[in-house]
């Protein structure tokens, strides 16, 4: 048995739910046509949430537990990372405080960026952190809108106790375009649905599937479970028949709670795969996109020795419904609404002071007192007052994972937010260790003094005159 | 200690522009309404004036750097003037220019202004402000409001007090400070409002209703100081002098240390008990006769009598409700309408309060004057954010108290 494989596996889904129906409601005047979609719930993500945040959930849920050293490549995969020329991987390394000294590179431009740099990281010999995330912005009133949603997935893949191993690999690259974004464009351009059915999966994927299970050696009944991250009904099905693949082995496509999430979507399928996945099982894992990527894994009995933090499963439980479909709009700036003057502070980051700060900004790292253990943030060159006010003694003390408490808070309606009113207060970090933050994913009777907390990777502010966007840490309700 | 500066400087005239939304008047206009007050009660001429102080606060946004925009306004004789900002108590830190450089022997004459133009922002409300390239990044861009408002789930938590009394004390505060404004002719806001109309008013920042916060206005307002000597010299026979002028300035334990609790302010304990002893102050619940306190928000005026060693912790807001701090009660809080009604324009404010103060001490306030010859009369400012912010006090007085 190899020692070479997955090792972990990890998910994130933001917690509100987009109900299709409310979708439909304000759309079936104009577009009557997608009423049999408007079924179900999609995951949306927050404002203040990108594939590089989602990306960093997914990789703290794989990491749980895991120590951080052990990674040596951070790799990102996703067609809407929010940077074109600055390493999106890179902030998602800063994020979850990693040692410099490690690889980091983004994968985009494909449906199939996830699985191709899954191949990439099986084919090499360090240990990977893969995380794909997607956050779609389709075309309101689009049959996209009704079938995708956002989440993120990821996987630890290196040398060590593998929970699944690569059996066989096969790719097939051609340039069959079924749908397509120009470069900076918001939405996608849809071809229709029926000859992307016939002439891209059934002609692409079917004899692919066929080459795939030839090299493995077996047949389909040897499948145990079969991933298909396609959103069009009834395929999956077509491609296990004619692949002689148990109907029962089809792997759920999560379309009615989660939704497609574009590139992300085969490993998100894949987590939620290995999140029951019995020891001994072979799971086929297919990607589409200007061809495919398909690879066969065997489950070892290593599954079970590790768990993600919370997994597709626990993030799909933690969920808040919304009718809001005008939000949802007004979130992916598909909507102007009047933000008022308090929206036109100016949010530009000086560079210089982001470099210096980075681990404090990106990793929130404090400082712990070496003469007396005192903890805060941010770090100082003086320790804080009643804290002996020792002089050049603080060390690096990571607080994202610490968990925290309310100590103060409020619910503003003055000050600009574009999910209004803004929560936030002061927290204490168990241990020691205090802020100001901004809270996240409360349903506000939640929020009171005392309120358990966890940190999540967010964006701050987007500094609109330049594109830039801030990063920074929010605290939501402990889960 | 120091030996302090208690009745080392005496304020030889003051003056106050009318606050409020002053759309006909430029900060330049309104600095020389008061100016010009100050300087006919002082009775002195513009070259008797030896330096200058400005406070202000939100320079980029009207008045523009430095001390030049005070200098061209009053033409000033070609002497020394430094603008200063300190949050909302950028008005009585010019003041504190002024009266150290008096004190020190530096200055015969010296003269304090504060001044706001806020209504050119354009805000309803404070503008949005940078803190810093380096805070901006980790800190909040919260409003004042919301700030102000985590005191009260504090102080909920720490003192066991329902949400509903701590609403009602604070409903009182704004329902006086707007019977007490009605009285006032320079106030912004000079309408009575009635306690159900502060309850069910929409929320800003919960708990805070719309009347739980203060005015945003425009207003400047200037006082002239000299030495008690000086001022018998110029022929003034009744005199209000300094008793004490402390400042405190957060240094990061409230919000990177560990023991406060988030429902007081640390620095205005801390410029209370040194602004007493400076003053010579033992009881001040029984020895203040006025005081003029910080009220941005109804609950900061709450926490603030308990900060000021006046109420007992977790008191504050009983006293309130028995109207201890009421116009007619045994410690008038905001006699003039406190920022509440009489507005903020944030650099004027530290420096109104001292003009309310000194002209009820010379028994000169009109229709709202106290009738039992006040004696010590204290101001308090507050600047910042409860977990990070600058307080300052000044307490003035009759000479021969």
């Amino acid at each position: 048995m190899s020692d070479f494989g997955i090792l972990a596996f990890g998910a994130y889904v933001p917690i509100t739910r987009l109900q299709r129906g409310a979708i439909h409601a304000t759309n079936k005047w104009f577009a009557s046509g997608l009423g049999g979609l408007a079924k179900g719930e999609k995951a949306v993500a927050n404002w203040d949430e990108d594939s590089v945040t989602m990306a960093v959930e997914a990789a703290r849920d794989v990491l749980d537990g895991i120590d951080r050293t052990r990674v040596e490549r951070v790799v990102i995969a996703s067609t809407t990372l929010p940077f074109a020329d600055r390493q999106n991987a890179g902030i998602v390394k800063e994020a979850l405080n990693l040692p410099d000294a490690v690889g980091a590179m983004d994968v985009t431009g494909s449906q199939r960026a996830a699985t191709s740099a899954l191949l990439a990281a099986l084919g090499g010999t360090e240990t990977t952190l893969l995380a794909a995330a997607e956050i779609a912005t389709p075309k309101p009133a689009s049959e996209r809108e009704m079938t995708s949603g956002d989440a993120a997935a990821a996987l630890l893949v290196g040398r060590g106790t593998p929970i699944a191993t690569l059996v066989a690999r096969h790719s097939v690259t051609v340039d069959f375009v079924d749908h397509f974004r120009e470069a900076g464009a918001a939405h996608d351009y849809d071809w229709e649905a029926r000859w992307v059915r016939d002439e891209g999966f059934a002609r692409i994927l079917v004899p692919a599937v066929a080459t795939l299970l030839g090299k493995a050696g077996v047949t389909g009944d040897a499948i145990d479970r079969f991933i298909v991250p396609v959103a069009v009904k009834g395929v999956p099905e077509m491609l296990a028949k004619q692949a002689g693949i148990a109907p029962d082995a089809i792997a759920d496509t999560l379309a009615p709670v989660l939704g497609h999430s574009g590139a992300a979507h085969p490993l998100v399928m894949l987590s939620a795969a290995l999140e029951t996945a019995k020891p001994g099982e072979r799971i086929l894992l297919a990607s589409f996109g200007q061809g495919c990527d398909l690879m066969l894994f065997e489950v070892t009995a290593a599954i079970g020795s590790v768990k993600p933090r919370l997994g597709v499963s626990g993030w799909l439980a933690r969920r808040v419904e919304s009718t809001n479909y005008a939000k949802y709009l007004f979130h992916r700036g598909l909507l102007q609404l009047d933000r008022g003057m308090r929206a036109e502070h100016d949010s530009k980051t000086a560079l210089t002071a982001l470099w210096r700060n980075r681990k404090a900004v990106l990793g929130l790292v404090g400082g712990r007192c070496t003469k007396t253990g005192t903890v805060q943030f941010p770090k100082s060159e003086i320790s804080v007052g009643g804290n002996d006010h020792a002089v050049g003694t603080q060390e690096d003390y990571p607080l994202a994972e610490v968990p925290a408490t309310v100590l103060t808070w409020t619910a503003d309606a003055l000050t600009y937010s574009p999910d209004p009113p803004s929560y936030y207060g002061n927290i204490d970090f168990v241990g020691g260790g205090r802020m100001m933050a901004e809270f996240v994913d409360f349903a506000g009777s939640a929020l009171d003094a005392g309120a358990q907390l966890r940190m999540m990777f967010r964006i701050k502010a987007f500094d609109e005159n330049r594109g830039f966007r801030r990063y920074f840490w929010k605290a939501a309700p402990a889960f | 200690m120091a030996k302090g500066i208690r009745d080392k400087v005496a304020i030889l005239g003051m003056g106050c522009a009318k606050f409020g939304e002053r759309w006909d008047k430029d900060e330049d206009q309104l600095m020389v309404e008061a100016y010009q007050e100050a300087l006919a009660d002082a009775g002195i001429e513009p070259s008797q004036i030896d330096a200058a102080w400005l406070g202000a606060a939100f320079d980029a946004q009207n008045i523009g750097p430095s001390g030049i925009p005070l200098a061209m306004a009053l033409r000033l004789p070609d002497i020394g003037v430094t603008k200063v900002e300190n949050y909302c108590a950028s008005g009585t830190e010019s003041f504190r220019g002024a009266v150290y450089a008096v004190a020190s022997g530096a200055c015969d004459i010296a003269l304090a202004m504060g001044a706001e133009k806020l209504k050119d922002t354009g805000y309803g409300g404070l503008p949005v402000r940078t803190r810093g390239t380096t805070h901006d990044m980790v800190g909040i861009t919260g409003s004042a409001p919301g700030n102000f408002a985590q005191l009260a789930s504090a102080y909920r938590g720490v003192h066991g007090v329902g949400k509903d009394d701590l609403k009602r004390a604070m409903a009182h505060v704004s329902v006086k400070s707007h019977a007490n404004g009605a009285k006032n002719p320079k106030a912004h806001l000079q309408k009575a409002v009635t306690m159900e109309q502060v309850l069910n008013a929409p929320m800003i920042a919960e708990p805070l209703g719309l009347f739980d916060c203060c005015g945003v206005s425009d207003g400047a307002a200037c006082a002239i100081v000299t030495t008690p000597e000086i001022a018998r010299s110029l022929g003034k026979t009744d005199i209000v002098t300094v008793k004490a002028l402390q400042l405190a300035t957060s240094n990061g334990w409230e919000m990177q240390g560990s023991g406060w609790n988030g429902s007081y302010f640390h620095t205005t304990r801390v410029a209370a008990t040194k602004a007493y002893d400076e003053a010579g102050i033992t009881d001040p619940r029984s020895q203040l006769s006025l005081i003029e306190v910080h009220d941005c928000f109804s609950v900061t005026e709450l926490v603030t009598m308990e900060d000021l060693h006046i109420s007992k912790e977790g008191q504050g807001w009983r006293d309130i409700l028995d109207g201890f701090f009421d116009a007619d009660g045994e410690l008038p809080c905001q006699i003039d309408g406190g920022l509440k009604c009489f507005g903020h324009p944030i650099g004027a404010s530290g420096l109104r309060m001292i003009y309310e103060n000194y002209l009820q001490i010379l028994g000169r306030a009109g229709e709202r004057q106290r009738q039992d010859s006040p004696v010590f009369a204290l101001s308090h400012n507050l600047g910042g954010m409860p977990n990070q912010n600058v307080s300052s006090i000044a307490i003035i007085g009759r000479a021969d108290a």
